[in-house]
């Protein structure tokens, strides 16, 4: 089906409305199978112990937290370019959803941290670039919040979002010259990951049931958008009558 | 002259003149700077050591103390209805004000800055690196905000938001600014390396600035 007849938002609630449970059902295997893998089948870590664990919470939020910006970025080019009904829908609910796992990325960071570094809080580049990441999607869910015509603040946030998309990268590479202690990457490197199957397949399986979880979360939150945007014009009509 | 032109010289002399705020900046500036020592103490080696930070910092607030009426009076007026329709394309329009504000706003802050950095124990070598890099990093500082001050005159009621939306967005050049001060004080870095990667911080806000200021305008007052 082409993007385009998701366009009309009757057909978007109607398949959606078909495809959610399944959806749900889905997230819900994959958490089941991820976190059994995680917590039965992938071998604690001979200097970290259970800690490492933590990791398959930690690093699905943090490519998912990064990853939905990306989604933001499209969508704020379906706003702009193609004036796509449907894609400043998207991009105000990915955001909320993408500032909580980016907050989850932090938090399982620092909980991390504080037994193998002795710190909660270190200034090292990658957490530094995550938090700002955070701040920026705080900054867009501010500006939501700002105007009450959801068609006028898309456009503002998504020029936002597009500006965001381009300087995140130099952020990275500024933080990354500013300081750098974090291990470098270790899962998408050019030789081949260097983590071990057992820890891998668990986390590309948690990685799954995270992004399952997005897409159920960002369906279900992109219907209530539409519907609340539908009582909002109703409610608009209503006082023009009046 | 051309519109370009007039428009340059307009937005100069609305900011020096009665209501602009071509000096609130630096004073802003003098004030923050001054208020620093009283919170660390008046520990000169200490001053000395995180002086270009400090200045750093204060002129990344001083430099956004303005923003918001960038566009903001312009479209009480309707100038800005007059800008959006004329002929001359809306990002050098955009482009000017933002250069008639860094003149007025960014300039006197460089201009400060040997000042300031005497109360900072800054010997001449540290000061002349601080206003260089200033010199170079606030005209980056002035375009970025140029994009928050467009979508805050569209949101209507951005004042507050403006500093949220771009401070993040600052951060390299701070970054780079302040490193490049540093490398020339203590090194090791030659001062060169950071100094070069704000000049190129500098020139891609000069083309992201405008170009993304311009687009909110026009998507935002349509």
């Amino acid at each position: 089906m082409p993007l385009i007849d998701l366009a009309n938002p009757t057909r978007f609630l109607a398949l959606t409305q078909r495809l959610l449970p399944g959806l749900a059902v889905a997230t819900a295997l994959a958490f089941a199978a991820g976190l059994y893998l995680a917590w039965f089948v992938a071998p604690d870590d001979y200097q970290q112990g259970a800690t490492v664990k933590i990791m398959f919470v930690h690093v699905p939020a943090a490519w998912l937290g990064m990853g939905i910006w990306a989604l933001m970025s499209l969508s704020a080019l379906g706003t702009l370019v193609w004036r796509h009904p449907l894609a400043d829908v998207a991009a105000k609910t990915a955001a909320p959803i993408g500032a909580a796992l980016t907050f989850v990325c932090l938090v399982t960071g620092a909980l991390w941290g504080r037994p193998m570094w002795g710190t909660y809080w270190v200034w090292d580049a990658r957490l530094t670039s995550v938090l700002v990441l955070f701040l920026m999607y705080l900054g867009v869910l501010a500006l939501w919040r700002t105007v009450e015509d959801p068609a006028r603040a898309g456009r503002a946030a998504a020029i936002l979002t597009l500006v965001g998309a381009v300087n995140l990268p130099i952020i990275k590479f500024s933080v990354d010259w500013w300081n750098t202690l974090h291990q470098p990457a270790s899962v998408l490197r050019l030789d081949g990951p260097a983590l071990h199957s057992s820890i891998m397949t668990p986390l590309l399986v948690m990685a799954l049931a995270f992004a399952l979880l997005f897409v159920t979360l960002h369906v279900s939150a992109m219907r209530n958008e539409i519907m609340r945007r539908r009582v909002r014009t109703l409610r608009l009509m209503q006082a023009g009558a009046a | 002259m051309g519109p370009l032109g007039a428009l340059l010289l307009r937005d100069m002399r609305l900011s020096l003149r009665v209501g602009g705020g071509a000096l609130m900046g630096v004073l802003f500036f003098l004030i923050v700077v001054t208020m620093i020592p009283f919170a660390l103490g008046p520990d000169l080696a200490l001053l000395q050591r995180i002086g270009p930070a400090i200045l750093w910092l204060g002129a990344l607030l001083a430099s956004l103390l303005a923003l918001d009426r960038l566009f903001a009076a312009d479209h009480e007026d309707g100038s800005l209805d007059l800008i959006l329709m004329g002929r001359t394309p809306l990002e050098l329009a955009v482009l000017a004000k933002a250069l008639a504000h860094w003149i007025t706003t960014g300039l006197p802050l460089v201009v400060a800055t040997p000042v300031l950095g005497l109360f900072l124990n800054l010997d001449l070598t540290a000061v002349g690196a601080v206003a260089l890099t200033l010199a170079v990093g606030t005209p980056a500082l002035t375009l970025i905000g140029l994009i928050g001050a467009a979508l805050a005159v569209v949101l209507r009621r951005g004042g507050l938001l403006l500093p949220v939306l771009v401070l993040p967005l600052t951060i390299p050049v701070l970054i780079f600014g302040v490193s490049a001060s540093n490398a020339a004080i203590v090194g090791p870095v030659p001062f060169g390396t950071p100094f070069l990667v704000l000049c190129a911080l500098t020139l891609m806000s000069l083309v992201v600035g405008p170009l993304a200021a311009a687009a909110a305008l026009r998507q935002g007052l349509d």
